[in-house]
């Protein structure tokens, strides 16, 4: 049998790796991380690839709901009677309440391009994504100091000196490339800082930990400005020519000195202050995380901004080692690929989650999902009748499913592309299936970065299910819609030709390396030059953000000390492990039998004063609310904390190794739903308290005949 | 003398289990069988900071392995270069060897009835490459090792 070499780019998460793939007639026999990028690096997710194309618990073919929503009675049918149901449906909707009444979502990442097409294609400014439960508060915060995106810096991890994790468990979170790096930058002796509300894979790593009272990041962060400014060990010519408003900061962050901020966090004031000494002498190749899935608290957008205000007092902006601007295919000197959304005419209505409008200050790209719950209950400014979800589980992503659903019921259509039942399909209308990253083709793209490339993603073998690509999904929807004409082409072959043509390049030129790479050398601007490259109103750094100012609201937020935990409670947090995608992965046959269920992290004195031991079954519960999962004991968790991976406790029963398994904990966060940040449009989903007590379920006696 | 070793370095490894999976998806190996380990002690506090450090464990590969006489078929032999390895088509799935070994190294595998070890991923040794583990090994903290005499 001949072995087959394939180019591609893995999809067990939204890091999407670089890949080869090798198979054996319509095997798949081999997986690893691209050589020429990764040398071979793959994670266990990534592995576990081949057990996702495996495994027959995930949608097989297309489906149309039979029962009531929810009710897991399908009807199997072909693509051609699923996507005419959709289309016809569709097109109702749209002869009848207009075509903005039509939502649009998906997981974000670099082929948003293709869905946010089809989007205005079909006449909608309704596109959406999970960012409001995860990075829109680091989003917005760059956007207010820099007027540049998250995503428009990359960090030269491994060349800095000294890298301050807040909360950002990095090493776990996994994205290979990024973790290289910062095994590379402590190989070479480089420090590290960890702060978080327990022990995580990162901080084992650390050389410092501060482990803080939950939701007072801010205040360690204001502290650590304080004693910057104070031991003057920052970056006075940056500012001075690139920074407005330092005095102000300098003024703001007066009372919030190094023993006021050990205090509310709960640790040593000399460890700031000699922490501060350490980065000062460090810099500028110190980099301060901005967080990632930072929808956590009710001022982390202001915790971002000050993380970010941290990073330009070490003048780590264009430096190795440092944050440097993510460079596009013009910065090289080369064309950029043809974006689809370009061509189609930008929708007139304004959006329905009052983005652009309503709130002037946020990013219109995907706007705010939450917020369209409201519009969907209201009927303000206008009905929402259909919602398209790709790859993408709102029951899963935002708290208070129960709430979505009351929600969602207003619609008239529900319709999920995925490759795995999420739960939100488990309640949709119609599952289109999608095939596999392994089995799929996707739209060619730009990989920004100081070496900015084009990626793509090529099936390495044909589906062995059936199930279609999103590309095919969206093209023949778009021509049963009437607006085929903005998908050029009648293949995917076509269409990576049509995206490539200004470029100069062709398709040849992925062959070699699997990527098109359009520089040698690292592109850096010239850090004595960079006016005109912050797109703040000001074409400043601004401390005070024009734009919040303009919206009404605060830039530098006088500190606030977080809810205390009411008596008998906890405050949950959540977050991931390095096996999991969160919800994605629970159900694979590999990684299910590496982590199987998520267990309640709780201090030992605490659940000592429960009476809770080891292993022990615990009720978890909120507002009549509840679930039942094994505590796991550590004194490595703060005491007014309890944890738990996120992604557990699914309830499709096809999922037959997930179902039940571990808890949720977005379903205890009953009412939480429009609990966002005003400012940065994150969730604030740490800020629910729940009960924590030994469950009866956990076993005396058994009889046994 | 055994020719080859594999070696963690603790320090780089971040405990992201990706060894094991790679491992069963070369050997196609269902839920069961796990045929390399990582696993850690209890986090410790060192120098204000809770740690642990990863260790891995696979096959010993021992220079007077149990596993070999015990096999009544002579499917489970020793290399010259080492490597203790089942040869698939004369194992009848006694598992003999899986009682012998202290270590509970060799193991059932499910979908074939038959006997599987870490065998280094000899076919892939054979052809100049690295064991799969070492291969993708996510943060190339696993390497293997060629021993020399001194």
């Amino acid at each position: 049998m001949t072995t087959r070499s394939v180019w591609s780019m893995c999809g067990m998460c939204t890091v999407r790796c670089p890949i080869r793939v090798e198979t054996e007639g319509d095997e798949v026999t081999w997986i690893e991380g691209n050589p020429h990028l990764l040398e071979g690096a793959l994670c266990a997710k990534g592995s576990a690839g081949m057990a996702l194309l495996k495994d027959e618990e995930r949608p097989l073919s297309p489906m149309i709901r039979k029962g009531g929503r929810g009710a897991g009675r399908w009807e199997r049918v072909s693509w051609y009677a699923a996507l005419d149901y959709v289309a016809d449906k569709l097109n109702a909707i749209i002869k009848e309440h207009g075509p903005e009444s039509i939502m649009m979502s998906c997981r974000g990442g670099p082929f948003m391009d293709l869905i946010k097409a089809f989007c205005h294609a079909v006449g909608s400014p309704n596109f959406s994504n999970h960012d409001s439960a995860c990075g829109r508060n680091v989003h917005h915060a760059s956007l207010s100091v820099y007027g540049l995106g998250r995503k428009d810096f990359v960090y030269d991890l491994k060349k800095c000196k000294h890298l301050i994790l807040f909360g950002r468990n990095i090493l776990a979170s996994l994205r290979p490339a990024e973790v290289n790096q910062v095994m590379d930058m402590l190989d070479a002796g480089g420090t590290m800082t960890y702060v978080d509300v327990r022990q995580t894979l990162t901080g084992i790593k650390a050389d410092r930990f501060f482990l803080v009272t939950p939701g007072t990041d801010y205040a360690l962060a204001l502290g650590m400005i304080h004693e910057v400014i104070k031991q003057g060990v920052y970056d006075q010519e940056f500012i001075d020519r690139y920074v407005a408003d330092f005095d102000k900061l300098v003024a703001f962050v007066e009372p919030y000195t190094a023993d006021w901020a050990a205090k509310e966090c709960g640790v040593k004031a000399d460890r700031i202050k000699e922490f501060v000494t350490e980065i000062g002498s460090q810099r500028p190749k110190v980099v301060f995380h901005p967080g990632w899935m930072l929808s956590r608290y009710r001022d982390s957008f202001y915790a971002s901004r000050a993380l970010h205000i941290l990073n330009v007092l070490m003048g780590n902006v264009e430096v190795e080692g440092g944050q440097i601007f993510a460079k596009g295919a013009g910065d090289c000197g080369v064309k950029g690929i043809r974006s689809l959304d370009a061509q189609v005419p930008k929708p007139t209505a304004k959006r329905a989650d009052g983005v652009g409008w309503k709130y002037q200050h946020f990013d219109k790209g995907p706007g705010l999902f939450h917020l369209f719950y409201d519009a969907m209950l209201t009927g303000e400014p206008y009905p929402l009748k259909a919602l398209i979800c790709m790859r993408h589980d709102p029951f899963t992503c935002f708290p208070d499913p129960q709430a979505q659903k009351e929600a969602l019921d207003k619609l008239d259509l529900l319709v999920s592309v995925d490759t795995h039942y999420s739960e939100f399909g488990w309640y949709s209308d119609v599952i289109l299936p999608e095939s596999t990253f392994l089995e799929r083709d996707s739209i060619i793209a730009t990989q920004k970065g100081p070496k900015p490339r084009f990626i793509k993603r090529n099936k390495a073998i044909a589906p062995m299910h059936d199930t279609k690509s999103l590309y095919e999904i969206i093209k023949q929807l778009a021509d049963r819609l009437g607006v085929g004409q903005y998908f050029p082409g009648s293949s995917i072959e076509e269409l990576w030709a049509w995206q490539l043509e200004p470029t100069g390049f062709s398709l040849k030129d992925f062959d070699a390396k699997g990527f098109i790479s359009l520089t040698d050398k690292p592109v850096m601007f010239d850090r004595n030059h960079l006016d005109g490259k912050f797109k703040t109103p000001s074409g400043k750094i601004e401390m005070v953000s024009g734009k919040l100012t303009e919206a009404g609201l605060e830039s530098l937020k006088p500190y606030e000390s977080p809810e205390k935990p009411p008596k008998g409670h906890f405050r949950l947090v959540f977050g991931r492990s390095p096996v999991h995608a969160h919800s994605h992965t629970v159900n694979n046959p590999l990684l299910y039998e590496l982590m199987p269920e998520n267990t309640l992290w709780i201090n030992k004195r605490q659940a000592a004063r429960l009476g809770v031991n080891d292993g022990d079954l615990v009720d978890v519960g909120v507002c009549g609310c509840s679930g039942t999962i094994k505590a796991h004991l550590t004194e490595f968790i703060h005491p007014e904390a309890v944890y738990m991976a996120h992604g557990f406790g699914r309830q499709v029963p096809l999922q037959s190794r997930a179902y039940h398994a571990g808890m949720a904990d977005q379903k205890l966060m009953k009412g939480m739903l429009q609990e966002m940040d005003p400012a940065g449009g994150g969730l604030n989903l740490c800020e629910c308290f729940v009960t924590v007590r030994r469950s009866a379920k956990n076993p005396k006696r058994m009889v046994e005949l | 003398m055994n020719k080859y070793m594999l070696y963690l370095n603790s320090k780089r490894c971040i405990g992201c289990h990706g060894c094991e999976v790679h491992c069963k998806t070369n050997k196609r190996l269902p839920e069961g069988p796990l045929l390399c380990e990582i696993s850690h002690e209890p986090l410790k506090m060192v120098g204000g900071v809770p740690k642990t450090e990863f260790q891995f464990r696979s096959c010993y590969h021992c220079e007077e392995p149990y596993c070999v006489p015990v096999c009544p078929t002579g499917a489970m032999q020793k290399r010259a270069d080492g490597i203790v390895f089942v040869e698939q088509e004369k194992c009848i799935g006694c598992m003999a060897c899986v009682g012998a070994c202290p270590w509970g190294v060799p193991q059932h595998n499910p979908a074939t009835g038959k006997v599987v070890k870490c065998d280094y991923c000899l076919d892939r040794v054979d052809a100049g490459l690295k064991p799969a583990c070492v291969t993708r090994c996510t943060t190339h903290a696993l390497k293997f090792v060629t021993l020399t005499e001194l």
